[in-house]
C-alpha cells in the first residue's frame, strides 16, 4: 500500500518566509500522526500545504498520490480539512452547510444527515441559522463537515479547541473509527495529552522542519505500511 | 461542471433567500436610484422617456454591482473561499454557478425596475423581441464579467472599492450598447438595434468562456 502522505526537502514560502524549510515526511494509511511543536513551527503551514491551500515551492510533496508541485486541486475531494475556522455559511442552516460540504465533496446527501445525528446535530440545532450558534456549536457543525464528505485524508488543525468536554470524547472516538477504517489522519494539537492517547505516531516541528518524520528505511523503501 | 454548477448556483441563492440583503436593501437602493434621477433630471415625464433606457442600465449596473460584491463577501465570511478551494468543485463549475446566481437576481431586479420606468417614466413598452434579447445578454455579461472581476478582488482587503474601479469602465459598452438596443426597440427601429444586441451576444460571449477558462486558477491564486 502506498504512503498516504510523502514529503522529501519539501519548502513552502509564506511570502519569502520559509514557513516549512525542507520536511522529510511520511505517513501510512490508518496512522493518526500527532504533530506537536511551539507557535510557528510550521504545524499550520503544513497541513494547509497537504490540503493544496498553500504551494510546496520546492522538492517533493505527494498527498494520495497526487503530486501537490504539479496538481494541488485533484486530491481535494478525498480530504478534509478542520482548521482554526469553520468554513461555514453564516446564512445557510446547519443542515443546508452540512449538505453543501457532503455534496460538493462528492459524498451523497444521507451522508450529511448521518454526520448530523452523530455529532448531535440532528434536534432543534439543525435548522438553525449557522450564524446563530455559539462558538462551541459552530465547531461541532464544522466536524460534522468534515465528517459528512468521508474523508481518506483528514488534517485536523487544534481540532479540541471550543468542544466541550463531550464534544471532545466524541471527536476522539470519531478519529479512531476513521483510521481504524482506513483513513489517516494529521493532527496538530497543543493539548498533547489527549491528542498523544489518539496518536498512533508524534513527530516534533521546529523552524519548519519536522523531526523523526520518515518511517524506517524498510518500510518507507517499499512504501509499505 | 454543470452538477457543481448547479450545486454552486443553489447555495447562493438559498444564501441570498436566508439573508434577503437582495430584497431588503439592492432592490429598494435601485428603486430610489430610479426616483431621484427622475427628480434630479426634470420632471417632464417625456424628457425622461428620452432618457429612460439609459437610466434603466445605469441603475442596473450599480445595483448589480452591490451583488456581485455580495456574492463574494459571503464567500470571505470565515474563509469559507478556503472552503470552496478544498470541496474539489470544478472551477468552471463554480464560476457558472455564482455567474447564474448573480444573473437570477439581476434578472429579478430588471423586472422590478422595468416596472418602475414604466411608472415613473412614462415608457411605452415597444418591440419585446429585442427588449427580452437586449435584456438576456446584458444579464449575462454582467454576470459573467461580474464574477470573473469578483473573484480577481476577492483575497483582497480593498475589494469592496477595488471591485467598481475594474467592473465599470469593462462594463461601460455593454451599458452603452444596452441603451441603445433599448431606445430602437422602443423607438420601433430594430434595425438600428440589432448591431447592439450583437455586440452584447459576443461581450457575454467572451466574459462566460474567459470565465470557464480562467476561474479555477483565479480561484488558487485569490
Amino acid at each position: 500500500m502506498a504512503l498516504a502522505v510523502r514529503l522529501r526537502s519539501a519548502v513552502s514560502l509564506l511570502g519569502r518566509f520559509p514557513a516549512l524549510a525542507g520536511v522529510d515526511l511520511d505517513v501510512a494509511p490508518g496512522n493518526v500522526l500527532l504533530i506537536q511543536g511551539p507557535n510557528g513551527a510550521g504545524k499550520t503551514t503544513l497541513l494547509r500545504a497537504c490540503a493544496g491551500l498553500a504551494a510546496f515551492t520546492d522538492g517533493e510533496a505527494e498527498v494520495l498520490g497526487y503530486d501537490l508541485r504539479r496538481d494541488r486541486r485533484s486530491g481535494r475531494r478525498r480530504l478534509g480539512l478542520l482548521g482554526h475556522s469553520t468554513f461555514l455559511y453564516d446564512d445557510l442552516t446547519v443542515a443546508d452547510n452540512l449538505r453543501f460540504s457532503a455534496r460538493a465533496g462528492g459524498a451523497d446527501v444521507a451522508s450529511a444527515g448521518e454526520a448530523m445525528a452523530r455529532l448531535g446535530l440532528d434536534g432543534r440545532l439543525r435548522d438553525v441559522s449557522a450564524g446563530k450558534l455559539s462558538a462551541g456549536q459552530r465547531r461541532r457543525v464544522a466536524v460534522a463537515a468534515v465528517v459528512a464528505r468521508r474523508p481518506d485524508l483528514w488534517l485536523l488543525d487544534e481540532p479540541h479547541a471550543g468542544l466541550d468536554a463531550a464534544g471532545r470524547d466524541l471527536f476522539d472516538g470519531i478519529v479512531r473509527e476513521a483510521a481504524a477504517g482506513g483513513a489517516t489522519v494529521m493532527l496538530a494539537s497543543h493539548e498533547l495529552d489527549r491528542a498523544a492517547a489518539l496518536a498512533t505516531r508524534t513527530v516534533t516541528m521546529a523552524g519548519g522542519l519536522v523531526a523523526g518524520g520518515l518511517l524506517a528505511p524498510a518500510r518507507s523503501a517499499s512504501n509499505v505500511a | 461542471m454543470w452538477r457543481d454548477a448547479v450545486l454552486v448556483a443553489g447555495k447562493d441563492l438559498r444564501v441570498e433567500a436566508r439573508s434577503r440583503v437582495g430584497i431588503n436593501q439592492v432592490v429598494p437602493f435601485a428603486l430610489l436610484v430610479l426616483v431621484l434621477f427622475a427628480f434630479a433630471l426634470d420632471s417632464d415625464r417625456a424628457t425622461l422617456a428620452g432618457v429612460g433606457p439609459g437610466l434603466f442600465w445605469v441603475t442596473v449596473l450599480f445595483s448589480g454591482l452591490l451583488a456581485i460584491q455580495r456574492s463574494f463577501v459571503i464567500e470571505a465570511d470565515d474563509d469559507a473561499r478556503d472552503a470552496l478551494r478544498l470541496s474539489g468543485l470544478d472551477g468552471a463549475g463554480i464560476f457558472l454557478g455564482k455567474a447564474a446566481a448573480i444573473a437570477v437576481q439581476l434578472a429579478a431586479l430588471e423586472a422590478v425596475l422595468a416596472v418602475g420606468v414604466v411608472v415613473l417614466y412614462n415608457l411605452q413598452l415597444h418591440g419585446p423581441v429585442m427588449l427580452l434579447l437586449t435584456c438576456v445578454a446584458t444579464t449575462v455579461g454582467l454576470a459573467a464579467a461580474g464574477t470573473v472581476y469578483g473573484i480577481i478582488a476577492a483575497g483582497l482587503r480593498v475589494r469592496d472599492t477595488l471591485l467598481p474601479l475594474l467592473v465599470l469602465p469593462v462594463l461601460a459598452p455593454v451599458l452603452l450598447a444596452a441603451a441603445r438596443a433599448c431606445e430602437a426597440a422602443l423607438a420601433g427601429t430594430p434595425s438600428e438595434g440589432w448591431p447592439w444586441v450583437r455586440l452584447l451576444l459576443v461581450f457575454a460571449t467572451i466574459y462566460v468562456t474567459f470565465g470557464v477558462v480562467a476561474f479555477g486558477p483565479l480561484l488558487e491564486e485569490s
